[in-house]
């Protein structure tokens, strides 16, 4: 039967009110919550139920980035995963780069699917999953909110800006996920227990020998423009009156 | 020189309005020739839509009974092929261009810049990451083709009164069958869209109920306003997908936006930061909406809607 590869990318926690540092060069992860991004949990939990239906043999979930990225792959054993791959990288990637480095891990895996977020809630790219499913030759369903497998295809409804969408798709092929897809399950304190024998592989970025050249470089972040501040109203009809002071009504 | 390839969207033979404001993104590039690509089973209409943008030198038209629905794995090899003699290609970043741009880029062997909020020079952009909370300015190597998606939100839409010339290159690319369109269901709604509205009223989780978002369109209507919704209006089933606003929904620049029983989460504010002004409706004095509000009202929203909508 198939396997399933899932990312799991670390990310700044999204309760985190993420703040620039002082001097422009980053924004600030000393002391700051870091979790599973929420696409990646609900890619996940949407691999969880095609294995509880028998429709898939082991579920693989990797990470690329630091050694403390092995906290949210125990997060995603102790949630059902089977086993996890770590690959071992202190330098942010480029999601080209990512995207390569899953290919490395598809053709030792050979996955039925890869589900992935449709992004990183850090980098807000949105981009490794279409990357990865052009450098693999097969199709991608990006944003899906609904995914039924079908033998050797999958139906999958998109969440597009004009509503939804039904594509078919033949597996293999990549899907990332909307946020509307499921809701992930929590996981439970004797799972975690579990979570502690099941297999966790390190490989290093050089042992699987991918192109990680970058393209891009960040020269500065800033906070955004902060907004004029505004004035409060005590009722509708002051609420009118400022409105059409502005000539908006 | 720098030579923009623009992909257009479309839909209904309609071009969408965001293929514009790409086309103005671009043109913020000095020395750019722009041109721009429709893919589609009939062109001519969107073609000439097109051509009839300022800015746009000349439309590349590739028809095609495959390309009827925009079907990323589908066009991203007609655009990679057409992209050779171009040192930028942009798409919208909508979910149309956001599909696509990065398949084309990783067939073009190039990684991609996401959401061009403001242009520095040809290899040099402003773009927002985590939920808009900061911005980055990003500097890509010239010697890459730079495939990039455009934040429409950002950009005026080029004006009309272009006119560009019309051809049909020849296209040699393999199209894959591995993907095929089922359907699209679209709420016709009569409203403004969303997107392009000068004017939202928005409904959050406190409304409670798909019968009580009626309050929301109601509003909307007297105002000629699209509608939109937070993504807990949306999960709760009160409002569909298509109208969430935010970090992972839509990103919109209204004159005005009403926002009704809606907290205020960083990932919604994202969506309306360009927004001109805006007002908050909630009955909770510390809610962080207030922080961005220009003008703020607190109070009961099923009281106070009834009479906003009566004083209008
Ligand atoms: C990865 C990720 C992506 C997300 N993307 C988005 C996104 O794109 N868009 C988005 O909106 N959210 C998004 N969210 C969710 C976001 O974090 C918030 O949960 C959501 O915006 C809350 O919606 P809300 O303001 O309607 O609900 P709540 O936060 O529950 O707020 C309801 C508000 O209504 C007020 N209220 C209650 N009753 C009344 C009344 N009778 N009259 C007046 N006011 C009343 C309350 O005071 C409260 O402030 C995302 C979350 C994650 C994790
Ligand atoms: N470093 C990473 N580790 C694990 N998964 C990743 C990584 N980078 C990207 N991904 C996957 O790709 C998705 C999209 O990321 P992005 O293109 O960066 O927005 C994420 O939701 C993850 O599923």
């Amino acid at each position: 039967m198939s396997k399933i590869l899932v990312g799991l990318k670390r990310v700044v926690d999204y309760n985190v009110r993420v703040r620039v540092k002082p001097d422009g060069t980053g924004v600030v992860t000393d002391g700051v919550k870091m979790s599973i991004n929420p696409f990646d949990e609900i890619a996940l939990e949407e691999a969880l139920r095609i294995k509880e239906k028998g429709l898939a043999s082991e579920i693989i979930v990797v990470s690329i980035g630091p050694a403390d990225a092995q906290q949210q792959l125990r997060t995603g054993l102790a949630m059902g995963a089977d086993r996890a791959i770590l690959v071992q990288s202190d330098s942010t990637l480029e999601p080209l780069a990512a995207a390569r480095v899953f290919l490395k891990l598809i053709e030792k895996e050979s996955p039925q699917i890869v589900l992935l977020g449709k992004q990183g809630i850090d980098d807000d790219n949105n981009q490794t999953g279409q990357m990865l499913a052009a450098l693999w030759q097969r199709p991608q369903a990006t944003f899906a909110s609904k995914v039924e497998l079908d033998g050797g295809k999958a139906r999958v409804t998109r969440e597009v800006d004009a509503g939804l969408e039904t594509i078919e798709i033949d597996l293999p092929a990549v899907i990332t996920t909307d946020l509307r897809l499921n809701e992930p399950r929590y996981v439970k304190l004797p799972d975690i227990m579990k979570a502690k024998k099941k297999p966790l592989d390190t490989v290093s970025l050089a042992e699987l020998g991918v192109d990680t050249s970058t393209q891009f470089k960040t020269l500065k972040y800033e906070p955004p423009a902060p907004r004029q501040k505004g004035v409060m109203v005590k009722d509708v009809a002051e609420l009118v009156a400022a409105l059409k002071q502005k000539g908006l009504v | 020189m720098v030579k923009v390839l623009i992909v257009a969207e479309h839909s209904g033979g309609q071009l969408n309005p965001a293929t514009a404001k790409c086309v103005a993104c671009a043109a913020q590039i000095q020395d750019a020739q722009i041109d721009v690509a429709v893919f589609a089973a009939d062109a001519g209409a969107v073609a000439q839509q097109a051509a009839a943008l300022q800015g746009v030198k000349r439309v590349l038209k590739v028809e095609n009974p495959a390309n009827a629905e925009p079907l990323a794995a589908v066009l991203a090899p007609q655009v990679a092929a057409l992209a050779n003699e171009y040192t930028h290609v942009f798409g919208p970043s909508t979910t149309f261009g956001k599909d696509l741009m990065p398949r084309v880029a990783a067939l073009l062997g190039v990684g991609q810049l996401s959401d061009i909020m403001a242009v520095e020079s040809a290899y040099k952009f402003r773009r927002p990451v985590y939920a808009g909370n900061a911005i980055i300015t990003v500097e890509a190597v010239p010697d890459k083709k730079l495939v990039a998606t455009v934040r429409a939100a950002s950009f005026q839409a080029a004006p009309q009164g272009g006119n560009a010339s019309i051809e049909s290159p020849s296209v040699a690319a393999e199209l894959p069958t591995h993907t095929r369109f089922v359907s699209r269901s679209a709420a016709a709604t009569g409203r403004p869209d969303l997107q392009t509205a000068s004017r939202v009223v928005s409904g959050g989780r406190a409304l409670g109920s798909a019968e009580n978002f009626k309050l929301i369109y109601s509003l909307a209507d007297k105002l000629g306003a699209a509608v939109g919704a937070s993504r807990a209006a949306v999960d709760a089933g009160y409002a569909p997908n298509d109208l969430q606003v935010g970090q992972t929904g839509k990103i919109i620049a209204p004159e005005l936006y009403i926002a009704v029983g809606i907290s205020g989460a960083i990932q919604h504010l994202t969506g309306i930061k360009d927004a001109r002004t805006i007002v908050a409706i909630n009955k909770d004095a510390e809610a962080p909406i207030f922080e961005v509000a220009d003008i703020g009202l607190v109070g009961d929203l099923f009281t106070i809607l009834p009479e906003l909508e009566k004083a209008l």
